[in-house]
């Protein structure tokens, strides 16, 4: 199998998408998670295609697995896997389907789709690889504030943060599609339970490299990028 | 004689000393039985509290970091409440564990309904790639936790009960003993049922099997034995759901004509509290009740 160039800057990633949907321009639904990919694959995560399967590489748990047009983007543009690939999603024969499978995605963490699975899996890798000695891996996991209805999201972050469980980092991206909204913000979900937690602008890369990379002794770390509402 | 439950928690906790590989997820249940072992190993004794879709996400997110997780809590609780857990963050993600459940179908009787699980390995009969042991004696359940515990990183199930026979069998995964041999069927007796299997069918010219691992189910040692009865007649006598094991009897005896009764606990609710003992004479699977049956059946 050969690969295209890895080299891809943030603009590429609207040209990829369209090999996916067929479509030049892509509404803010589909692109919701895009800029938060974008600056962990490129500027915070430490993983490449040539790591992807060493022990001490940073884990990143795609959990929100529905609309993943721009998570396979970004792992082509950064040369997990095969440009060629894209044409194909969601076909028989494709690697690609609108739901993430790990065993057939190479640098995909985990498969998922129901709601609710990757952030206490998450949980588990981050007390796996502290078990291990590997202090300075970090996992993050990607969860929608609509996801965060699930109740076993509920279970991890208690847990988590009753623990101090540091190596453990949650982006929420929050386009305002809960049913029931959160009281309060997402983010004081999180602080109740003892978490480092920031709200910041879910398209602007530097408050979200900032906010990624904001030190968090002692505690996991929560990072709730807003985007536009997913109903405006 | 101590329990499969109490021999659980000692061997897993040497077995922590001994594999650095090796983590315990725990949702409270048990808990009290492993504070030596978490003193010992505060990374890799983990207790969620009493959270089971964790416990069960947990163990499979310890797996994808490159552990090997025991994961246990009552079968209820471990199996059934988590299953999608079970089936998405084990299997779906390709990963390994031991699931490791005590109170079986009905030990703790006297608390009803939500504390059994009858229905564990039909469950877990829906999702590939599960090796099931059900130990009928602590020193079997011993043997089969130090393999499960060895077995890469395979999917096992463990299910221990109260229940138990007198005498422990030498344990061979994969593999059904043949205890005795007759010409006018075949019994095969799975875990602790045994011993009831045993006196049920003094007298009568059957061959007796025995199976401390019903999955994979041994289709080999099933048919070999079946054709070599005068009459081919099955009785699976199980400690869960009645029939459970019967499909994959059906088909590793496809191409022998057969009949087969599938003997275990019922379907319908007893709304009974009470001992254990007392639920296995409720179900027909005292001795009486199985002679019963089996000599009913039996040509």
């Amino acid at each position: 199998m050969t690969s295209t160039s890895s080299v891809h800057d943030f603009t590429d990633l609207p040209r990829l998408m369209s090999l996916m949907t067929g479509d030049e321009k892509h509404g803010p639904a589909a692109t919701s998670t895009l800029d938060v990919l974008w600056v962990l694959y490129d500027r915070v995560l430490r993983v490449s295609p040539q790591t992807a399967d060493a022990p001490g590489r940073d884990r990143f748990l795609l959990s929100k697995g529905h609309g993943p047009m721009a998570y396979y983007a970004v792992l082509a543009a950064k040369g997990f896997i095969p440009e060629e690939w894209l044409a194909g999603f969601g076909a028989y024969e494709s690697p690609l389907g609108y739901h993430p499978d790990r065993t057939l995605v190479p640098g995909a963490e985990i498969g998922s789709g129901s709601l609710g699975h990757g952030l206490p899996l998450a949980v588990g890798t981050a007390l796996g690889l502290k078990a291990q000695g590997l202090h300075g891996t970090r996992t993050w996991v990607l969860v929608g504030d609509a996801e965060m209805d699930e109740g076993s999201n509920h279970e991890a972050v208690a847990f988590a943060g009753a623990v101090g469980l540091e190596g453990l980092h949650v982006v929420a991206v929050d386009n305002s599609s809960a049913t029931y909204g959160w009281r309060g913000g997402l983010a004081s979900r999180f602080e109740a339970e003892g978490w480092s937690a920031l709200t910041v602008d879910g398209r602007d890369h530097e408050a979200l490299y900032e906010a990624f990379t904001t030190a968090h002794p002692g505690r996991p770390h929560a990072v709730v990028a807003r985007v536009e509402p997913k109903d405006a | 004689m101590d329990t499969m439950r109490e021999r659980f928690a000692a061997v897993t906790t040497r077995l922590l000393d001994e594999d650095p590989r090796l983590a315990l997820a725990l949702a409270v249940i048990s808990g009290d039985r492993f504070k030596d072992a978490a003193r010992a190993h505060p990374d890799r004794v983990i207790d969620v509290g009493i959270r089971e879709q964790l416990l069960v996400g947990v163990a499979g997110g310890l797996a994808l970091a490159g552990m090997r997780p025991i994961a246990h809590t009552f079968a209820s609780f471990l199996v059934e409440r988590p299953f999608e857990q079970v089936k998405l963050d084990l299997g779906h993600q390709g990963v390994g564990a031991v699931l490791v459940s005590s109170g079986g179908s009905y030990d703790i009787a006297s608390g009803g309904r939500t504390h059994q699980a009858p229905g564990d390995v039909a469950l877990l009969d829906t999702l590939d790639g599960w090796t099931v042991h059900v130990p009928g004696h602590p020193d079997e359940a011993e043997a089969l936790l130090r393999h499960a515990a060895a077995d890469g990183d395979n999917r096992v199930y463990l299910r221990l009960t109260e229940q138990s026979n007198r005498e422990p069998l030498p344990v061979s995964p994969g593999r059904f003993q043949l205890l005795r041999a007759g010409r006018s069927g075949v019994v095969l007796a799975v875990g602790p049922m045994l011993d009831a299997v045993l006196e049920a069918v003094e007298g009568l010219d059957v061959t007796v099997l025995y199976a401390s691992t019903v999955r994979p189910l041994d289709a080999h040692t099933l048919r070999a034995e079946v054709r070599r009865a005068e009459a081919a007649d099955v009785v699976l006598v199980e400690p869960y759901l009645a029939g459970t094991s019967v499909s994959y009897a059906a088909e590793a005896l496809a191409d022998v004509p057969h009949r087969v009764l599938g003997l275990g606990t019922a379907r319908e609710e007893l709304r009974r509290y009470g001992t254990w003992q007392e639920h296995v004479a409720a179900h027909g699977l005292d001795a009486a009740g199985l002679r019963e049956r089996i000599s009913g059946f039996l040509r």
